[in-house]
């Protein structure tokens, strides 16, 4: 067990590795930086302009080394520019670069400076990755219990009318995207055309208090979208394990199908749900950039939009980095807890 | 003139809609007639959520061939009319002018344009993109999967981790950076694009000549059509260097395919290798490995297709999951013009004004959901009919 989780680390570290590089080497391809240039410095720089005002940044180095520099593991620049001016990675324009630390990255906690919002990559996104926890805990509150009722619903018995008819609002729920329940339940719960206004249709003031009124509508329009796909998950698992030989026996012995259910079937019914709802997580991010930004909800999600939109590169890769490292968390989580509920896996 | 009341719009609509309902009931009937003779799919009509399924799908098929040819929809997708800015479903267009639809079925959104015909419109860009896209990511797929899961190995090994390292990416962070104007001027989409799209020629190719390799008259015919055929859409579509210059593709377009397909086939590749992984094990397999069949013969002619059930039932599914994805790139105003009628980039230009006028935004939304349901029904519908044997 201890080498199985090793050798996952390994991988997932590796992928990490991966997926950062070629964030990294997208968004520091010349046509972006030449955009960053334009943003940051001034519109109408000629293209020799923009050549110095990266060259004199660092941003022209080989994208090997930039990468290292990001990383930690290569020593940050020190740039004397063609306007006489010392920059360097890792002091500001009023500190004295002999004092500066040579290396500093990722691996050093400097997650670099985000160009839209003018603060450090690090800050924005603690912040905002709680405001984005705090409406995931939501989610998870809120979709995991109903998706396992309903897919125990439908499961402990096979082509009843209930299971029909909760089979049918799963598949339901799966065909409707975040931004379509999204703007069905504002025109419906929020618009003043129709008129019911229970709901608030932005969740803008959810971020500093949250209640019922503000943060419903974003809770249940990501909830819903992930909930379809785990009940039928668990339906089948129920399905399955409702024909399997112990559950006759017992049934047989004369236990009341209230305790085959609750006693025996529920157990191992639960195993497969279980793996199916820790990959639902990955999902969920991509349901939380849609619902944050239909609902202005400045969580983590909405920053994600707002660094590829400006490509602020530093910000961008400190994002990429957060949410491959929840996904691979997920994963190695997924694959653990599998080994460890179901005894008849085992790994060597 | 008076606006329309609901039973009138639905009437207009209803009857704008003719050539998708005869189609309809026309396919309907002959697939009812000829229903023992047509395999999976005469089945279909056995099972009622399937046939609600496929009549949902195919409504939309229908609606999108028709619009594109200008039988279907009223105005012009992209015309403004004064005065009709926002204006609710079913009000006559403003000073009645000679050779224009009277009403605006649908309402007008807020750069006065005829919502129902950019509905209509908006179902051509879904038909036109999504199941080619599914179909190349399938190509893909199949390709690298098979061998994966056959072989085993060192290549397995190589190629599962590529799928999972980009199934591990976050997809809306993928097409940020994949499909923004700075990254079409790199020229990266169209070298994704001639990687991805070689895989269907590649595809043919080995199954053509994996086959017919004994017999080389049969074999050279098939493999000169495939090349030449396959050469020349290549050619045009991934490199828009068509030397009869027929076949082009808009390169915003092609990103948001290429996109669409790189995203995908992963999964894809996953269940092939599931797959085979299961079936290598077979006796056929076995008999088909002692008669000293050549592997790509036993990978696409002996595996792939007692694997058609369920990759046929993940097909459905993925047009409907790339129609989302389609959805979600016009959400974010990525790829596509902002003119376009697509649903997503409607659905976000409607959202605005969402609390005051739901009519822009609601039409789209609820064309995209019976869709992509349709979808699901069907699935599911051949999923039921194909374990029943």
């Amino acid at each position: 067990m201890g080498l199985f989780i090793l050798r996952r680390v390994g991988v997932m570290l590796l992928t990490a590795l991966c997926l950062t590089f070629i964030v990294f080497f997208l968004t520091n391809l010349y046509p972006n930086l030449e955009k960053l240039a334009k943003t940051q410095g001034n519109f109408r720089m000629s293209d020799e302009q923009v050549e110095t005002w990266l060259g004199n940044r660092g941003y022209l180095e080989p994208t090997l080394i930039k990468y290292g520099e990001w990383l930690g593991v290569a020593p940050g620049y020190v740039i004397e520019g063609s306007d006489g001016e010392i920059r360097g990675r890792c002091f500001n324009s009023n500190d004295n670069p002999d004092e500066a630390p040579k290396f500093c990255g990722v691996l050093q906690g400097d997650w670099g400076f985000s160009t839209v919002f003018k603060e450090p990559s690090s800050d924005i996104i603690a912040t905002r990755l709680g405001l984005t926890g705090k409406l995931m805990l939501w989610v998870l509150i809120v979709m995991i219990p109903t998706a396992l009722i309903v897919g125990i619903l439908a499961g402990m018995r096979e082509g009843s009318v209930l299971d029909r008819s909760l089979s049918t609002f799963s598949i339901a729920t799966t065909a409707t995207p975040e931004y379509v329940s999204g703007v069905i339940f504002i025109a419906v719960f929020a618009s003043s055309a129709v008129g019911l206004k229970w709901f608030k249709g932005s969740a803008t003031s959810a971020m500093e208090s949250a209640n019922f009124e503000n943060f419903a509508l974003p809770v249940i329009t990501i909830a819903l979208y992930g909930m379809g796909y785990v009940a039928r998950m668990t339906r089948a698992s129920m399905a399955e394990v409702m024909t399997a030989q112990y559950i006759r026996t017992a049934r047989l012995k004369g236990v009341s199908f209230r305790n085959i259910v609750m006693k025996h079937a529920l157990r191992n019914a639960l195993i497969a749900p279980f793996t199916v709802i820790m990959l639902q997580v990955p999902w969920l991010l991509n349901g939380v950039v849609i619902v944050e930004t239909l609902f202005n909800y400045k969580g983590f999600g909405w920053v994600l939009v707002q660094a590829a939109g400006n490509n602020d590169v530093e910000l961008l890769l400190g994002v990429s980095v957060v949410s491959v490292v929840v996904v691979l968390i997920t994963q190695l989580i997924s694959d653990i807890g599998y080994v460890y509920l179901n005894p008849r896996i085992k790994v060597s | 003139m008076e606006p329309l009341s609901w039973g009138e719009i639905i009437a207009r609509i209803f009857s704008d809609l003719t050539p998708t309902w005869i189609a309809l009931v026309v396919m309907f009937a002959l697939s009812f007639f000829y229903k023992r003779k047509l395999g999976l799919y005469g089945k279909l009509f056995d099972s009622t959520i399937g046939m609600i399924g496929l009549a949902m799908v195919m409504f939309w098929v229908f609606t999108g061939i028709f619009s594109a040819v200008d039988m279907i929809g009223t105005h012009d997708p992209l015309g403004q009319i004064s005065g009709m800015k926002n204006k609710v479903p079913g009000t006559p267009v403003r000073g009645n002018p000679e050779g224009v639809y009277e009403y605006y079925l649908l309402g007008g959104d807020n750069l006065a344009r005829d919502v129902y015909t950019r509905m209509v419109k908006g179902s051509w860009e879904v038909i036109k993109i999504a199941p080619f896209a599914t179909i190349f990511a399938f190509m893909v797929g199949i390709t690298l999967g098979l061998p994966a899961g056959y072989y085993g190995g060192r290549l397995d090994t190589f190629l599962s981790f590529l799928a999972n390292l980009i199934l591990a990416f976050p997809v809306i962070l993928l097409f940020y950076l994949l499909v923004t104007p700075e990254i079409i001027a790199t020229g990266i989409p169209v070298y994704m694009a001639g990687v991805l799209f070689i895989f269907p020629i590649v595809f043919f190719v080995i199954l053509f000549n994996s086959r017919f390799y004994t017999q080389p008259n049969k074999r050279n015919i098939y493999l000169a059509v495939t090349i030449l055929l396959g050469g020349w859409l290549y050619l045009g579509i991934a490199w828009n260097a068509d030397p009869l210059g027929i076949v082009s593709f808009p390169p915003n377009v092609l990103v948001v395919f290429v996109s669409v397909v790189f995203v995908n086939s992963p999964t894809v590749f996953r269940i092939v290798r599931g797959l085979t992984l299961d079936i290598k094990t077979r006796d056929y397999v076995a008999a088909a490995q002692t008669r000293g069949e050549g592997p790509w013969y036993i990978m696409l002619w002996e595996i792939l297709p007692n694997a058609r059930g369920p990759l046929i039932v993940d097909f459905c599914l993925r047009i409907g999951y790339v129609t989302i994805l389609l959805g979600t790139l016009g959400f974010f105003g990525l790829g596509l013009s902002p003119e376009s009628p697509d649903w997503g980039s409607t659905i976000n230009d409607g959202r605005k004004l969402l609390s005051v006028y739901l009519h822009p935004a609601l039409a789209p939304a609820l064309s995209l959901l019976s869709l992509v349901l349709g979808l699901n029904l069907l699935a599911d519908g051949l999923r039921e009919e194909s374990l029943r044997d």
